[in-house]
C-alpha cells in the first residue's frame, strides 16, 4: 500500500497519457472512417457498408445500422496493414527508410502533451485545464514540435531513393517551411490580445480559450483566423495543398515506396494532425470549450460539468474535422508554383499587415485607456 | 456558318481575386451532393429492373402443360456464331407423352457453353418453335470450364415455363374431338 502511495505520482501521468494516446489513435482511425464515408456521401456513393464484427454486429437492428455505417471498419483497415507482407524494395536506405514513418508520427503524438481539451474547477474555486502538461508556452512547443513532422515526410522522400518520393518529399519541405511564417505570424496577434499585461496565462493554449468567454477570436480576428486556417491545411499536407503527395502526378508521392504498416503510420500521422489541427484552430478561434459567444460557462462545478466542457470542446472538433474532409473534396490541388506564391506573396504578407494592424491598435488602445 | 459571339472577358474582380467566394460555392455544391440520396443499389441484397427484352443467359422454355418445346430441329446450333450450342436429337418417349411420340423429336441432349455465348440472341430470333429464350439470369459463374457448359435440365431450370400464343398441342387436340384431324 505504501508502495502504491509513493508510487502514484509517478503512475499517473503514466496512466493519464496512455488513455490519451489510445483515445487520441482510436479517434485517428476513426477520422480515415469519417474521410471515407464523408467522400464517397460528396460523390454519391456509399462508403464502406459491409464489415461486421462477430456478435457486436449480430445485435438486431442496431448491428445492421452501425454496419451500414461502417462503424467496424476501421478494425478492417488496420488488420490489413498489420497483416501485409513487409516489402522493403531493394533500393532504399533501410535505417533512414524505416525510421521514416516513426518520425512522422511521433511528433503529432507528441504535441497532445500540451493540449487542453476541457476544464475543471478544483477544490479552491478555481478553473483549471484538462491537460497532461500545462505548460506557459503551450502554443510554442506545437509549432515547434509539429513542424518536425515534415522531417518524416522528407527522410521518406530521401530513403526511398525513387525519384517521385524524392520530389514529393522536396515539395513537402519547401512548402512546410513558407506556411509556418505565416502560420507563426498570424497566431501572434492572437496572444496578444489573450495575453495582455497582467493576464496569468501568458502563452498557454489555456488562456487563450480563456480569454475568449465573451467573444471567440474567430469574430474579431477573422483576417488572424483565415491565414491560419490556410496555413494549417497546408501544413497538415491536406488537399488543396497535398503537394508531398500529389497523387496525380507523384505517384503516391513520399509515400510511393511505403507498404503494409509503415505506409498506415503515415496515414495515421496525417489523420494525427489533421486532429491536433482542428484542435488547435478550436482552440485558438472556436473559443474552445466555451458554450458560445457570449454565453461561455452554462456548466456546473462538478464532474458533470467538467465531463460537458469536454464533449462539447469534443464536438467543436469533429465539426473541424468534417470541414477539413469537407475542403478536401470539395477544391482541386493547387499548382506548385501557385502554393508558393500563395505562401510567400500573399499570405505572408497579409499577416505581417495583421500583425503590424493589431500592434497599433493595442498600442492606441493602451495609450488612450489609461 | 454559325455566327460566333465573342464574350468579354471581364478582368477578376477583388472578392473573385481571392477566391472565397468561389470557394465558398463549391462547399455549397458538395454539401448539397452530400444531403442528397444515394443511387447506389446495394447489389446482392437488392436487384436491378431487367427489362423484358433482356439478352441474358439463354435458357429453354416449356409450354404451359409441362411439354418440352424444343423439337431438335438444330437452327439454333447452325445459326449460333461463336458454335455454342450442341443439340443431340432424340426421340420422345412414348410412354409418357403418346400424343407426341413419333410425331415429333425431342433433344436428348442440349448443351450451351457459355464460354462461347455472346448473347447475341439469334438463336432465339431463328427459333421456330419459340423453345429458346434469352432471359433475365446476368450473372453466371463456375468452378470449372465444365460447369460453364449449360446441360439440358440446367436450361429447363433456368427457363422455366413461359405463356404460349399459339398452343399448338391444344389445338390439335381439340380438331381432333372436332372430328378433323388434319
Amino acid at each position: 500500500m505504501e508502495l502504491l502511495d509513493a508510487s502514484l505520482p509517478y503512475l499517473l501521468p503514466i496512466v493519464y497519457a496512455l488513455a490519451m494516446i489510445s483515445v487520441f489513435m482510436g479517434l485517428c482511425s476513426y477520422s480515415v472512417l469519417a474521410e471515407r464515408k464523408v467522400s464517397s456521401w460528396i460523390q454519391g456513393r456509399v462508403g464502406p457498408n459491409r464489415t461486421r464484427l462477430p456478435l457486436l454486429g449480430h445485435i438486431p437492428i442496431l448491428g445492421n445500422f452501425l454496419t451500414r455505417l461502417g462503424i467496424f471498419q476501421p478494425a478492417a483497415d488496420g488488420l490489413k496493414f498489420l497483416f501485409k507482407e513487409e516489402i522493403v524494395p531493394g533500393h532504399v536506405n533501410k535505417f533512414y527508410y524505416m525510421l521514416a514513418p516513426v518520425v512522422a508520427l511521433a511528433p503529432a503524438l507528441t504535441t497532445m502533451v500540451v493540449l487542453p481539451f476541457g476544464r475543471y474547477v478544483d477544490v479552491d474555486g478555481i478553473t483549471q485545464p484538462l491537460v497532461l502538461a500545462n505548460v506557459d508556452l503551450g502554443m510554442l512547443i506545437i509549432l515547434g514540435i509539429s513542424s518536425l513532422g515534415v522531417y518524416g515526410i522528407v527522410l521518406a522522400g530521401w530513403a526511398s531513393n525513387s525519384k517521385y518520393p524524392f520530389l514529393g518529399g522536396i515539395r513537402a519541405s519547401a512548402q512546410m517551411i513558407s506556411y509556418e511564417l505565416a502560420m507563426g505570424l498570424a497566431l501572434l496577434p492572437v496572444f496578444m490580445w489573450a495575453a495582455f499585461p497582467g493576464s496569468d496565462y501568458g502563452m498557454s493554449l489555456f488562456g487563450a480559450v480563456q480569454s475568449q468567454q465573451t467573444l471567440w477570436l474567430f469574430i474579431w480576428q477573422p483576417l488572424s483566423a483565415l491565414i491560419f486556417l490556410v496555413a494549417l491545411f497546408a501544413e497538415t499536407n491536406r488537399l488543396p495543398f497535398d503537394m508531398a503527395e500529389s497523387e496525380t502526378d507523384l505517384v503516391g508521392g513520399f509515400h510511393t515506396e511505403y507498404g503494409c504498416f509503415k505506409f498506415g503510420l503515415f496515414f495515421v500521422a496525417e489523420y494525427a494532425h489533421v486532429i491536433m489541427g482542428s484542435a488547435l484552430f478550436v482552440l485558438l478561434f472556436l473559443g474552445g470549450w466555451n458554450f458560445l459567444p457570449g454565453l461561455a460557462d452554462p456548466w456546473g462545478d462538478g464532474l458533470i460539468g467538467t465531463l460537458l466542457s469536454v464533449a462539447w470542446f469534443t464536438a467543436k472538433v469533429f465539426a473541424m474535422i468534417f470541414f477539413f474532409i469537407w475542403m478536401r473534396w470539395t477544391l482541386p490541388r493547387f499548382r506548385y508554383d501557385q502554393v508558393m506564391s500563395l505562401g510567400w506573396k500573399i499570405l505572408l504578407p497579409l499577416a505581417v499587415g495583421n500583425l503590424v494592424f493589431n500592434t497599433i491598435i493595442i498600442a492606441l488602445y493602451d495609450t488612450f485607456t489609461r | 456558318m454559325a455566327k460566333t459571339k465573342v464574350l468579354e472577358r471581364k478582368p477578376l474582380t477583388f472578392a473573385e481575386k481571392t477566391f472565397l467566394p468561389q470557394i465558398v460555392s463549391g462547399l455549397k455544391t458538395t454539401f448539397g451532393t452530400m444531403m442528397q440520396k444515394g443511387v447506389t443499389l446495394q447489389y446482392p441484397e437488392e436487384r436491378p429492373n431487367i427489362p423484358d427484352n433482356y439478352r441474358g443467359v439463354p435458357t429453354l422454355v416449356k409450354d404451359p402443360n409441362g411439354r418440352e418445346k424444343c423439337v431438335s430441329c438444330q437452327l439454333c446450333e447452325f445459326v449460333c456464331p461463336p458454335k455454342a450450342i450442341r443439340i443431340t436429337p432424340g426421340e420422345i418417349d412414348a410412354e409418357a407423352e403418346p400424343d407426341r411420340a413419333h410425331v415429333e423429336k425431342a433433344p436428348q441432349e442440349f448443351e450451351i457453353n457459355m464460354l462461347r455465348c455472346i448473347y447475341c440472341g439469334l438463336c432465339q430470333e431463328v427459333c421456330p418453335e419459340e423453345a429458346i429464350y434469352l432471359q433475365d439470369v446476368f450473372s453466371l459463374s463456375g468452378y470449372s470450364r465444365g460447369e460453364m457448359i449449360n446441360k439440358k435440365e440446367k436450361l429447363y431450370e433456368l427457363g422455366g415455363t413461359l405463356p404460349d400464343q399459339h398452343g399448338k398441342w391444344d389445338k390439335k387436340k381439340a380438331a381432333e374431338q372436332a372430328g378433323n384431324a388434319h
